[in-house]
């Protein structure tokens, strides 16, 4: 989902950097304000980033022959709010466009919007509605984490459309192009990232079940599954 | 390990593995599974024919094997994090399950103590 160096004209950049800005100025507070409160949750905030990290470096093979990665903010949102994954989002992206040349500094808000905002949000906002709807803990985890991780290349593939509108079928026919190669690529990805945020929160239900009392992913009343 | 956990890692290894045989090579022998963001390159490049990146990357690995080296490090940072905060509560679940089980083989030590 890095959209390249360079790779978006300057309005473009401008405007999702201007987009991007104070998502993560929300995000940076709230981060604050919930360690300040609760020092016992630094530990999976820790464990949370660094499934990020761990996830977004990995380029896994797909069925459309082309290779992409799972972004791993999903399991953050889940825990801590959408919003304290967007610092998170921000720190991998940026590690990955100054020393990789993997996505870059001029299309960093368009990666951030996509990548740490679209993307925890629909986790989060799944997870709410699977919680509601009555799943089961493991089924709205892996629900919340895949479709997070897709709607993040759907943004992209928009971005890219919006940028680069289709001289004849405008928007759209461009939009169904970037998403052929994007969205197409990732749904087995999706579905990695949904099955390994299950392990994850089942191993904090597990070993943190005191800590995770307090966070969203527990105190929305989902069923609990064996 | 419950049964259960190793079925969702088995299921993960097959969406993963799977894709490598199931697909196979395209007719002009073109590179197999390269990045979807280059893919996304290419793409701009038919529908923007005339369009030219404007802004070049400020630091580029200077090789593949440098670029692997960086990505193997971001993995093994969030790994090693992880891998710590597991044993960590494995030990202490261990610790507490002890405990728990301690007061028994405490008073008999003491026993024998006295």
């Amino acid at each position: 989902m890095h959209i390249m160096e360079g790779f978006l004209p300057p309005a473009h950049a401008l405007g999702w950097t201007a987009a991007a800005a104070p998502f993560l100025a929300w995000g940076l507070h709230a981060m604050g304000r919930s360690l300040r409160a609760h020092p016992e949750r630094r530990m999976l905030l820790g464990v949370a980033a660094a499934f990020a990290f761990l996830l977004s470096a990995l380029k896994l093979p797909s069925v459309t022959g082309s290779c992409s990665h799972p972004t791993g903010v999903g399991l953050g949102a889940l825990l801590f709010g959408p919003a304290a994954m967007v610092p998170v989002g921000f720190v991998v992206l940026l590690f990955q466009a100054l020393l990789l040349a993997h996505g870059g500094i001029t299309t960093l808000g368009a990666n951030v919007f996509s990548m740490a905002i679209v993307g925890p949000f629909v986790s989060y906002g799944v997870f709410r509605a699977g919680a509601a709807l009555g799943l089961s803990r493991t089924v709205a985890v892996f629900l919340a984490a895949c479709l997070g991780d897709l709607a993040t290349y759907v943004t992209t593939s928009a971005q890219l459309a919006l940028a680069f509108p289709d001289a004849v079928g405008g928007f759209t026919t461009s939009f169904m192009k970037f998403a052929g190669i994007f969205a197409l690529t990732q749904v087995p990805i999706a579905i990695s990232e949904g099955l390994l945020t299950v392990l994850v929160v089942n191993a904090m239900a597990r070993f943190n079940a005191h800590e995770l009392r307090a966070l969203p992913v527990m105190a929305a009343r989902t069923r609990e599954t064996a | 390990m419950k049964i259960r956990t190793w079925g969702i890692l088995a299921a993960v290894v097959l969406l993963t593995v799977l894709p490598l045989w199931l697909v196979s090579a395209p007719p002009g022998g073109e590179g197999m599974f390269g990045g979807s963001d280059d893919a996304a390159r290419e793409a701009i490049g038919t529908v923007a024919p005339g369009y030219r990146p404007w802004f070049a990357p400020v630091f580029e690995p200077a090789s593949a094997e440098i670029a692997s080296l960086l990505f193997a490090l971001q993995a093994a940072a969030g790994a090693g994090v992880i891998g710590y905060w597991l044993g960590l509560s494995v030990a202490r679940e261990r610790a507490r399950r002890d405990t728990a089980a301690a007061p028994t083989s405490m008073a008999a030590q003491e026993r024998r103590a006295d």
